[in-house]
């Protein structure tokens, strides 16, 4: 039996989840303790812990850990977790690789996590088909719609927008204008995927300084920003100021000493630092902050609707679990039936080898064919009791089988 | 034979120019449809060539039909080089329904049948109307390249990007690919040019009106590339220099053959 156990961002506040959560080592340590007469991974991110399991007293024993590790009585426990088991726990798993479970959809890191959590766990042969078929689905999902495609904040949808530009951002220089958090944010991600920030201009110099020195960047005059403009691909501005510090004839002198490379301004501050006619310039592509939020709107909406195409893939893989799940359950009669027809064809073969007196290579082929024989026999009624299985009528076909081939008389 | 290539080819190019405006609505299965349509499309056509030049005496394409039927063949070359990356799909969108339609266009010109002899030297004609085709063939993909551009630059500008962000190649990558080809397929027609001009000055005859709309691509590349790699010509008006100089190629290669090739 597979049981989940666990708790997420949809049912628990960030209070009991930062509580129950379990470094990637520890859930590692976890898992093997849990796992001592089965089988157990545990997936804890800052979204959800969860604690999959095979074996006895799977729930209670699941409850009792998350309950060690969050400090937390089991009865307030009780309250916020799920349990799901079987096809359910299945699903969900699958949704969760999706990214159709996280706080945005299609979000990419979760699928790393699972893995990590996969790799640092103790699976037997169900958590190891399960999570495996969860990696195929989570990457399925990714292959074959767009969730993962569209930002989902404004500084992902400007660094997104910036690779639009220039591909990849290895090598791209950034120039920070203003050295406040929301400055700070859109550099991270540029910075994340592969930009470099060269130059912070801030009207104070010292916290101009302490923020370039984070990037490994240089601290500059704010007066000396137009000027430099040449040396960057890409302005971030996100001052205090009341007034425009930007203009078009400023950006179009810049423009002509940077050989018709474009340039890729963004403009995170209200009331705006840049002069939107900048935008109108060929090769400069200006993004204010309404800009960026109707970029990330579009994004969202998209990342809704291929998450219907995503549920579907999920669907049809928990389904293919299913089944597995279910063939498993004859696996006893076939492994019977098969000892059964060996034991059988061994001591018809005993006999008849005293009797016909064969040479040795005589009875290696004897053998061979003996053998060929059962497997042929046993193969078609072994691929009906998996298929049987996966349906309702599996537990009848196994009945049937152990009436018929006698499989549960005594001395068998 | 040949009607046995001819028709699989051109309907699996037709297969891959409708997968790919499926996939242009929606990405996924319709994409990867559409790039083993190119594929067994390419691998059709190039097996119809190859039957073409063994039955003919000679170069089998020295038609303005044949040589209509070898630059589609080129154009599905070139394209297949990027084609196949999932990135560059959107530029099937602008490719495959022209290579299907100019290929219906050879068949009905012949150009799809068994080769017949020509006056002119194979060598001749290899040098001539085969480097003349791969030029003309490497200046459609990047007249696509310059078009998704465009088109890559206005949804920017317009800031609609969402929806197909990540989808398409950056603009620099597109400016890059279109300078790259340019620069690869100039002197391949260079040489098809002074090919023909030798052959014309041996045999005494004048400039055509094909010879001279050709000669006025080669010119407006060649201003490409200088003003690409030395003025710094580069972003929209580079992009609509490159399709300038495509709408010369194609009036020379479907508007103005039958003269040339009479």
């Amino acid at each position: 039996m597979l049981t989940l156990v666990g708790l997420s961002h949809s049912s628990t506040p960030v209070a009991v989840r930062e509580r129950a959560f379990v470094p990637l080592p520890q859930a590692g340590e976890l898992a093997r303790a849990l796992a001592a007469d089965g089988e157990a991974v545990c997936l804890s991110t800052c979204n959800r812990t969860e604690l999959y399991l095979v074996g006895r007293e799977a729930e209670p024993r699941a409850l009792a850990a998350l309950a060690e590790v969050s400090g937390l009585p089991e009865d307030e426990l009780r309250g916020v977790v799920y349990r799901l088991g079987d096809e359910a726990a299945a699903l969900h798993l699958f949704r969760v690789a999706a990214g159709l479970d996280s706080m945005v959809p299609g979000e990419g890191e979760i699928l790393g996590q699972v893995r990590d959590a996969y790799e640092a766990g103790a699976p037997g042969p169900i958590l190891d088909r399960l999570f495996r078929q969860a990696l195929h689905a989570g990457k399925k999902v990714r292959a074959e719609t767009a969730i993962g495609e569209n930002p989902a904040s404004v500084s992902s949808a400007a660094a997104a927008l910036a690779q639009q530009v220039f591909g990849e951002l290895d090598g791209c220089r950034v120039l920070l204008a203003g050295a406040g958090h929301v400055a700070e944010l859109a550099a991270r991600s540029l910075a994340a995927r592969g930009a470099k920030v060269v130059f912070v201009a801030n009207r104070s110099e010292e916290r101009g300084r302490a923020l370039a020195g984070r990037f490994g960047g240089t601290a500059i005059a704010f007066e000396e920003a137009p000027e430099r403009l040449a040396e960057v691909d890409v302005l971030v501005s996100a001052t205090g100021a009341t007034g425009r510090t930007l203009g078009r004839d400023e950006v179009e002198a810049a423009l002509r000493r940077r050989k018709g490379r474009p340039l890729f301004l963004i403009d995170l501050a209200v009331p705006r630092d840049l002069d939107p006619a900048i935008h109108e310039l060929d090769g400069c592509f200006l993004y204010d902050i309404d800009d960026l939020e109707s970029v990330v709107a579009a994004g969202l909406a998209g990342r809704r609707r291929e998450a219907a195409r995503a549920e579907a893939i999920v669907a049809a893989e928990a389904e293919r679990f299913r089944q597995w799940l279910a063939s498993r359950e004859v696996v006893p009669e076939i492994a019977s039936l098969r000892a059964w027809a060996e034991e059988v064809r061994t001591a018809e073969l005993e006999r008849a080898r005293a009797r016909l007196g064969l040479s040795a290579s005589q009875q290696a082929e004897v053998e061979s064919v003996t053998a060929r024989i059962v497997d042929k026999l046993l193969h078609l009624p072994t691929v009906r009791l998996k298929e049987a299985a996966a349906g309702a009528s599996g537990g009848s076909y196994a009945e049937a089988v152990r009436h018929l081939f006698g499989l549960d008389d005594s001395g068998r | 034979m040949v009607e046995l290539l001819f028709w699989p080819a051109l309907v699996a190019y037709g297969e891959a120019a409708l997968a790919y405006a499926g996939d242009a609505r929606r990405p996924g299965a319709a994409g990867r449809l559409a790039t083993w349509g190119v594929r067994i499309g390419w691998l059709l056509q190039t097996a119809l060539l190859v039957v073409q030049a063994a039955r003919a005496e000679g170069f089998p394409w020295a038609t303005w039909a044949g040589s209509l039927n070898l630059f589609v063949w080129l154009v599905v070359t070139v394209y297949l080089v990027w084609g196949c990356r999932t990135r560059y799909r959107l530029l099937g969108l602008s490719v495959m329904p022209l290579a299907a339609a100019l290929l219906v266009l050879a068949r009905l010109g012949g150009g799809t049948g068994d080769g017949s002899g020509s006056r002119y030297s194979t060598v001749f004609l290899v040098l001539h109307v085969g480097l003349v085709s791969f030029a003309f063939a490497a200046f459609t993909l990047a007249a696509g390249l310059s078009a998704l551009y465009l088109w890559q630059e206005g949804r920017l500008k317009h800031r609609r990007p969402a929806g197909l962000l990540g989808r398409a190649p950056s603009l620099l990558t597109l400016e890059e690919l279109t300078g790259r080809t340019i620069a690869a397929a100039l002197p391949a027609l260079t040489v098809g040019i002074v090919a023909g001009l030798v052959r014309l000055h041996r045999e005494g005859g004048a400039l055509d009106a094909l010879m001279a709309v050709t000669l006025g691509a080669w010119a407006i590349y060649a201003g490409y590339l200088l003003l690409r790699y030395e003025a710094g010509w580069r972003g929209r008006r580079a992009a609509y220099l490159a399709l300038a100089g495509f709408a010369l190629v194609i009036v020379a290669r479907v508007g103005l053959q039958l003269t040339h090739f009479s």
